[in-house]
């Protein structure tokens, strides 16, 4: 090879001016044949051609009165014509913009691609959001319809109705609850796919539906997604047919994914990760996607359906921790001792084991029986006995929490991704599995680090604009598609990609040490009575945190040893808790004294919080980042007492909302504790510098 | 046969009922009607004879006095076998689920009365009585999801929280596919988000089924909102019968409520 393909690409680029034909030069010339995007370039594309080759294959299944239901992808694809023609009838045209709020469900995945085949957007929003947020982003989207799961979201959609008109139809998935509704313009699911059963009977209908999928290019818009945001109002990321597939297509490659895999989809369909996962890399790669029967059942159902492949934030593998740790204590001394025992030789070889690397043959026969005793029980408890790749992604998981799977054998691996990326801007390959890092870019994308240290990168991949917000458009895509990550990052010594911090978080405390507040939060989030942090140290002499604890695990233990308590904030301000998190906290103090960029950045003083942290006070996202700036708002007084180091108590109001959007208050004092900081360990000087 | 009751007609009706335990009165001569599709709420203070009411139109107690007219059949008083059998079902103040059992087998109990499948048969679980168990099975599904209780099939119901036992005691009670549905104070020890769960729940069940249901409350919000009709029992005596309006304006339930000055 004369040239790599980078080289080729900066000649290519360098010879145009933007950077958009350079994508198309890398698509055609390497890795992917020019035959496969050029036929199915959009996602009912992809439909017709899944509906021939895998016709019998099983494409979507759905947990129904406690059986699971099966559709192939034949059988989609009449469900998605049907749909797709009726939703014509109702008069939805190509460019129009459609909701789809629910939680998963085949019919509203179906809704996607019917919308898609018609040339119009579908425009998931998150389901839990309350009627005055979704409304905001429907009316800046302009969607003409919704189609929706149930009654709770008919109603958001009338009470949005009142202040925003645009909004002609509103389509049903479950009919309980609304037979009684007296409301123009709503139709119940098969309504629809009747009235498009219907037209399919005229001559030349289907005909005319088919041609308008063909007409459809990678140059359609493929959809809307809303980023939640941790600053600021939401904004909507408009992706391609092309960004879309391309992403799919990459993906699937790179993890070898083919039609026999099969995932549960259980994230909300808003977010970019189970838009990609349980949609965009499905119809790629013709394979299974399984809906749950209730948001309250996934691990039992993922248990039951066996997935091969899963994609989860943090939080859903934090919780499952969590959950076990606290079933743990309610078991027998010797089931705890063998737990334990295990759960360290697991630590000390499993991750080896899973490596390849040598491991001596009594360490490897010690885990074999661990495997049959423990780790196998505990694979399948989880639902992940067969998972060949797991990912985690969304934000950044403590390197414990991460270990923890790998050491089961469980494939866990971490990947960098953004809404704007359409997930995928690095992954980590198998075999060179690092925990503080996100691993090498993926073929086709470009990162470079800023001069700043912020992370940038470029893809097929990158969004096109933000709908209706030039200027954040311009802040964050520059003119030859480098796309600002916000995230501050380096390369380290294998090529691989290790995130900081979100660049503007990484703070500096007034000693000049470094101050990464995520970091310490995920050190303090592996234990399993705390759910949420928030550290503080910017500008500051030392570092303090506020700690939501987890109802769970402290209930547990609350109920374990007769304290008996009325609400979380009782709870959370019981002395015995709060020795529990200092002994949390001050472990994790010895072990910031150990690491010596961040030995300066020990935690000073805590609180745990008198409310929890939630997405409908707009304190975290909806999947569950901290939003800095509105944290710093609304907790202004109890920052202030943090750093005063003469207060032990403080007294505080808090507006909080409830799930049917009614405001309320909490209020009460809540107490400071200081801790001890420890002397940094080893290299001392270098620390200091 | 008794003619089809359609909606709106009477489908219970008490007349002069009184039950006494030894000297103590719990019912004096209380009469009220339930008609078919309506919610009907009883209410009135600690005592006031509201579950001895239910007991009595369930069969559970006899009346020494008046009569029980259901579905236009006039009874003196009702056998709790009857009772079940023509469709009436209930929860109870204090739940009363086999605790040790799951969440599933409780609500698959509710169905026994509709099983006809003989012991032996059911013992091998072969044959017809496999096919019969499917049925129910099936029936009780629709209840599962009809209140949102899919990830507790397998859980021991001693093991659940409060408010989701009460809601595995309704769904008992719906396995039975009542056409009366007789709820004991289904709210009661619930936080605000159970009672909303709970509030929703019954109304649906009164849309979707066109069940009827009776249901004795102390959450005066709760009943107002709920309930077509209200009937205020005190002291074992009827003190006002109306829409939730007009029992809320009555100057004697004010009374008996609020306490007067003597």
């Amino acid at each position: 090879m004369a040239k790599t393909r980078q080289e080729v690409a900066k000649q290519y680029v360098s010879d145009t001016d933007t950077g958009y034909y350079y994508c198309e030069f890398f698509w055609e010339g390497n890795f992917l044949s020019i035959d496969s995007v050029s036929s199915e370039d959009t996602f009912p594309k992809l439909l017709l051609r899944n509906a021939k080759k895998f016709a019998d294959r099983p494409a979507m299944r759905e947990k129904d009165l406690g059986i699971w239901q099966t559709w192939t992808w034949a059988d989609v694809l009449d469900e998605v014509r049907c749909l797709a023609i009726g939703l014509g009838e109702l008069g939805i045209k190509s460019g129009d913009k459609v909701a789809i709020v629910g939680d998963n469900r085949p019919r509203l995945y179906w809704t996607m691609c019917a919308l898609q085949s018609l040339g119009a957007v579908p425009l998931p929003v998150y389901q839990d959001s309350v009627a005055e947020e979704m409304g905001y982003v429907l009316a800046h989207a302009e969607v003409s319809a919704a189609v929706v799961e149930n009654q709770e979201q008919v109603d958001k959609m009338l009470e949005i109705g009142e202040s925003y008109d645009g909004i002609k139809s509103v389509i049903y998935d479950d009919s309980r609850g609304l037979s009684k509704y007296k409301v123009d313009g709503l139709f119940s699911f098969e309504t629809v796919q009747e009235m498009g059963r219907e037209a399919l009977k005229r001559q030349g209908v289907e005909a005319d539906w088919l041609a308008g999928i063909e007409k459809g290019s990678g140059d359609d818009v493929a959809i809307f997604l809303y980023t939640s945001g941790t600053t600021g109002q939401p904004k909507g990321v408009v992706m391609t047919m092309e960004n879309m597939v391309w992403v799919a297509r990459a993906a699937n490659r790179f993890d070898n994914l083919t039609e026999v895999e099969t995932v549960i989809a259980y994230l909300p369909m808003a977010w970019v990760g189970d838009h990609v996962f349980s949609y965009a890399q499905s119809y790629e790669a013709g394979y299974c996607v399984s809906c749950p029967e209730s948001p309250e059942t996934v691990v039992a159902d993922r248990r039951e359906i066996g997935t091969t492949y899963v994609f989860a934030p943090p939080r859903i593998y934090e919780n499952m921790i969590t959950q076990t740790m606290v079933n743990m204590e309610d078991a027998s001394d010797l089931k705890k001792k063998m737990f334990h025992y295990f759960l360290d030789v697991a630590k000390s070889t499993g991750e080896k084991i899973l490596d390849g690397e040598s491991v001596p043959l009594k360490d490897r026969l010690l885990y074999m029986l661990g495997e049959f005793l423990v780790y196998g029980p505990l694979k399948n408890r989880y639902g992940l006995s067969k998972v060949r790749v797991g990912y985690t992604a969304g934000e950044a998981i403590g390197p414990e929490i991460f270990k923890f799977y790998r050491s089961l054998g469980i494939n866990l691996k971490q990947l960098y991704g953004q809404t704007e990326a359409g997930v995928y801007i690095t992954n980590q390959p198998d075999g060179e599995i690092f925990a503080d890092t996100v691993g090498k870019p993926l073929d086709g994308v470009e990162v470079k680090i800023a001069d700043s240290g912020e992370v940038m990168f470029r893809s097929p991949g990158v969004f096109r604009e933000y709908y209706k917000n030039p200027e954040s458009t311009k802040d964050t895509k520059t003119e030859d598609g480098w796309v600002h990550s916000g995230d501050a990052g380096l390369f380290d010594e294998h090529g691989h990609l290790k995130i900081i911090d979100r660049a503007k978080d990484v703070g500096k405390m007034n000693d000049g040490t470094m101050f990464p507040p995520k970091y310490i939060e995920n050190k303090l989030k592996f234990f399993p009575n705390i759910k949420e942090a928030v550290a503080f140290g910017d500008h500051r002499d030392f570092v303090t945190c506020f700690i939501n604890i987890d109802l769970v695990a402290v209930g547990s233990w609350a109920e374990r040893n007769n304290v008996s308590y009325a609400s979380y904030q009782e709870l959370a301000a019981h002395p015995d808790v709060y020795k529990m998190i200092e002994e949390n906290v001050d472990a994790v103090n010895r072990e910031l004294s150990g690491e010596e960029l961040v030995a300066g950045a020990q935690i000073k003083r805590f609180l745990i919080l008198h409310k929890e942290l939630d997405p409908d006070d707009g304190e975290i996202t909806r999947t569950a980042k901290v939003r800095r700036s509105t944290i710093n708002e609304r907790y202004g007084v109890l920052i202030k007492a943090l750093f005063d180091e003469g207060v032990s108590s403080q007294h505080i109001k808090t507006e909080m909302t409830f799930e049917d959007g009614r405001k309320g208050v909490v209020e009460g004092d809540v107490e400071i504790r200081d801790m001890t900081i420890y002397p940094p360990k080893g290299r001392m000087q270098e620390a200091a510098e | 046969m008794s003619n089809e009751i359609k909606p709106g007609d009477v489908l219970l009706d008490l007349e002069d009922v009184s039950l006494s335990f030894g000297g103590v009165k719990a019912i004096r001569n209380v009469g009220f009607d339930i008609k078919k599709g309506e919610v009907r709420a009883i209410i009135g203070p600690n005592g006031a004879g509201k579950t001895s009411m239910l007991n009595v139109i369930n069969g559970f107690y006899h009346p020494q006095e008046g009569t029980i007219t259901y579905k236009g059949l006039k009874r003196h008083d009702m056998q709790p076998y009857v009772a079940a059998s023509q469709g009436i079902a209930r929860t109870f103040q204090n739940v009363a689920l086999f605790r040790g059992m799951s969440t599933l087998d409780n609500i698959m109990a509710g169905r026994t009365l509709k099983m006809h499948k003989n012991f032996f048969w059911q013992m091998f679980y072969y044959g017809p009585a496999r096919a019969e168990e499917m049925e129910h099975r099936e029936k009780v599904e629709h209840v599962i999801d009809f209140l949102e209780i899919a990830h507790l099939r397998r859980t021991p119901v001693g093991r659940l929280p409060y408010g989701l036992q009460k809601r595995v005691e309704l769904a008992r009670a719906l396995a039975m596919e009542p056409e009366l549905l007789l709820l004991d104070e289904p709210m009661a020890g619930m936080n605000l988000e159970e009672k909303e769960d709970m509030s929703r729940f019954i109304l649906e069940v009164n849309n979707e089924f066109g069940t009827t249901i009776a249901l004795i409350e102390h959450d005066i919000g709760v009943v107002m909102d709920l309930s077509d009709r209200v009937v205020v029992l005190n002291y074992g005596q009827k003190l006002a019968d109306g829409t939730p309006a007009e029992v809320s304006s009555d100057q004697a339930v004010i009374d008996a409520y609020l306490g007067v000055a003597h």
